[in-house]
């Protein structure tokens, strides 16, 4: 239960620009003052980024999703036998890529896929060169921690090697996935065969000392505390304070329809969504954005965050795959004039943005 | 002065907001500020409490002659979709029933050929098996009609009604009170002054009745705001409105739709209206945040935007899944209960006059 005093002492704190606590933050999860919250979190984000939203027209390319880590929250992953196996070839990737090009607006790639249990970071290596080659203009983001760790640990290269590499191929930013909740307990409960939490922050770090942006991100609404969650933000926090490197951060409410965990763990509520939205938006006071994805919020809910802290909406996204395969219900692409719309409608100024921000 | 600053010390100090202040707010479009503002107001007359019924809804027919232009419902005596139920019918669907419901929701399009006395047996019927259950019929457009087929006054075909058991009457078909719409979008069904002669009638003969607006078509947001002025004033005179509805409009097969190429408003204007609207209608008691419209996600978040009713179970919606909403067509108790304790709320199971019902 929350206190009303408790509650305005972290009002003044944020009106100063005072950093809040961890038992702010698990005071702020424990009271549900929803449009309180939305609306100091909404000072915060005008504070720091006024009031354009961004969008991008791009193209989600998942490379293959056939995965060795299994993770048990994901619908996506399948062994190579599996029924729906798929591993796209360099061709495959470009005819996906130049179908997209249809829009003269796109101007990014999203690349995430499986851990492929026969790949070599050659071959993940190869489709960034070729991507880069063939589309130079479109603004390349592509791995999460944990496929770049991934690579480190077949290839017997250093995180920073493989970087570096990557980075010479094209690749310009690192996506935010894989951080799910940043703490042991519950990586060695869903995701034990992949990036340990530092591993993960380690990549991050490197990548920042390298001069690649990368993105962040949590899963939640699974089996982590509320504790968690604060924990998670604090890491990310901590280590933003340390390189700077980090654009973006991104809330990914947990969708369990066909995952290991369907039958344990319900949905979260929008309320839930937008409560974590507008405590991420406080206690990340050094990110500059905060993006709602519209994919696994469903466009309504996106649009309303635009008022909980949010400042980017993602993208046209051309062909989602990922989160379909865990029941979303949202629709695969956007058309960019919808999102348009969607921000205009919420008073805020849409800002198309080709590559970093 | 200005009057956005004045509205908000209105707000402040609870007095009541004049249209320019309403359109300030509007046009300020600080969603979360109007958010606030009415929770506010909805906890200063309900507190903690939201509410919800076990109802079902019933539609008599689908076959129409006002042919609306926003409407996705209605059709022909002769299209593929067309139906109509006769008394076996809704004494087949009223039989099964479960113990628990407290109201039974009719509304129905306006079909050529019935006469008035095929509705009111249909009441006299569903009385007769469910005799304690609140009977929320028939919306001031049906009322309008029946005056006419049966060559009534508005207050003989309302008392007829009471007589056969009506309780309440529904609140839709005022879409929106501006005879300049009308004219567009429902052309042929009764008149602004029509919808709310109706209300002040039925409200006089002690017949609680519903108010709802339908936005997001071709209307003006100062339209909007003049409909809304026009229910406060009626409900000042009379106080016999209970709840108010906020319909967004789903263009989806309807021909107004294609014809003026719309598109559904945001979450973000739906919220907005709602909030905006409780802030308005200070002499409302009631809000409902219609799930069916709504889908039932953004009426939870509707509860922390000033409304305290999430409607009921409803069955078996069908007039604005003709319109492509993609909620369900019925929920349970439990799912309604778990929405609204989730956001820290207390859930109260109401009958048909917002009295708690105990279980």
């Amino acid at each position: 239960m929350f206190v009303r005093g408790e509650l305005e002492k972290i009002e003044h704190k944020v009106l100063k620009g005072e950093r809040l606590t961890r038992g702010d933050g698990e005071k702020l999860f424990a009271c549900n003052e929803l449009s309180w919250m939305g609306a100091l979190a909404d000072y915060v984000r005008k504070k720091i980024c006024g009031d354009a939203v961004y969008y991008n027209v791009n193209c989600h390319v998942n490379l293959t999703n056939i995965c060795k880590s299994r993770c048990k929250f994901c619908a996506f992953g399948r062994n190579v036998d599996d029924g729906g196996a798929y591993a796209m070839t360099i061709d495959d990737a470009i005819k996906l890529v130049e179908e997209a090009s249809r829009d003269p607006h796109l101007s990014g790639l999203h690349i995430v896929s499986g851990l492929h249990p026969t790949w070599t970071f050659e071959n993940y290596l190869a489709f960034v060169e070729v991507l880069h080659k063939k589309f130079p203009a479109l603004h390349i983001k592509g791995f999460t921690g944990v496929e770049i760790q991934h690579f480190a640990n077949i290839s017997g290269l250093s995180v920073e090697e493989v970087l570096i590499r990557l980075k010479t191929a094209g690749l310009q930013a690192i996506a935010g996935g894989g951080a799910e909740i940043l703490t042991d307990r519950v990586r060695n409960l869903l995701c034990p065969k992949k990036a340990t939490a530092a591993e993960w922050l380690n990549v991050a770090r490197t990548a920042h000392k390298l001069g690649i942006k990368t993105n962040a991100s949590m899963l939640y609404g699974h089996i982590e505390t509320l504790s968690e969650r604060v924990e998670h933000l604090i890491r990310l926090r901590e280590l933003q304070d340390e390189t700077g490197g980090f654009q973006t951060f991104i809330c990914f409410p947990f969708l369990p329809k066909n995952t290991a965990l369907e039958k344990e763990i319900k949905q979260t509520s929008m309320w839930d969504d937008l409560k974590t939205m507008a405590i991420s938006r406080l206690m990340l006071d050094n990110f500059r954005n905060i993006k709602a994805y519209w994919v696994m919020l469903t466009v309504p809910v996106a649009q309303v965050a635009l008022s909980f802290g949010a400042n980017d909406i993602d993208g046209t996204i051309h062909r989602e795959n990922i989160l379909h395969d865990a029941g979303a219900t949202s629709p695969r692409s956007l058309a960019e004039d919808e999102i348009i719309k969607i921000i205009r409608e919420a008073g805020r100024i849409p800002c198309a943005i080709g590559g970093n921000k | 002065m200005n009057n956005l600053n004045r509205a908000k010390e209105k707000i402040s100090s609870g007095e009541r907001l004049n249209f320019d202040e309403i359109l300030a707010l509007y046009e300020d479009n600080d969603l979360l500020y109007l958010a606030e503002s009415a929770r506010r107001v909805k906890e200063s007359k309900s507190g903690r409490k939201i509410f919800y019924t076990v109802n079902r809804h019933i539609n008599l027919t689908n076959v129409c002659k006002a042919n609306c232009p926003l409407c996705a419902f209605q059709c022909g005596s002769g299209d593929n979709r067309a139906f109509t139920l006769e008394l076996n019918d809704v004494e087949k669907v009223v039989r099964e029933q479960v113990s628990g419901i407290r109201e039974i929701h009719i509304v129905s399009s306006l079909h050529p050929d019935k006469n008035f006395n095929y509705y009111l047996d249909t009441v006299k019927l569903v009385k007769k098996i469910l005799p304690h259950v609140g009977i929320n019929a028939f919306t001031p457009v049906e009322i309008v009609n029946f005056a006419q087929i049966g060559g009534k006054s508005f207050s003989e075909v309302l008392s007829e009604l009471i007589g056969a058991g009506v309780t309440s009457l529904a609140g839709g078909g005022a879409e929106i009170l501006s005879d300049r719409v009308r004219e567009i979008i429902c052309p042929k069904k009764c008149t602004a002054a029509e919808w709310l002669e109706v209300m002040k009638t039925a409200h006089k003969l002690g017949l609680k009745t519903n108010a709802s607006m339908m936005y997001g078509h071709i209307e003006t947001i100062e339209e909007r705001i003049e409909h809304l002025i026009k229910l406060r004033e009626l409900q000042d005179e009379t106080g016999g409105f209970m709840a108010m509805m906020l319909f967004p409009f789903h263009p989806e097969n309807t021909e107004l739709g294609k014809k003026f190429n719309l598109r559904r408003v945001g979450a973000w204007e739906d919220l907005k209206m709602l909030a905006l609207s409780r802030l308005a209608l200070d002499n409302f008691e009631h809000f409902k945040a219609f799930w069916v419209m709504l889908t039932l996600p953004i009426a939870q978040l509707a509860l922390n935007f000033g409304a305290d009713d999430l409607d009921g179970t409803i069955g078996e919606e069908k007039i604005i899944h003709a319109a492509g909403a993609e909620s369900s067509t019925g929920i349970t108790r439990e799912t309604l209960e778990k929405i609204i304790s989730e956001c820290g709320y207390q859930p109260v199971e109401r009958d048909s006059f917002y009295q708690c019902v105990m279980r």
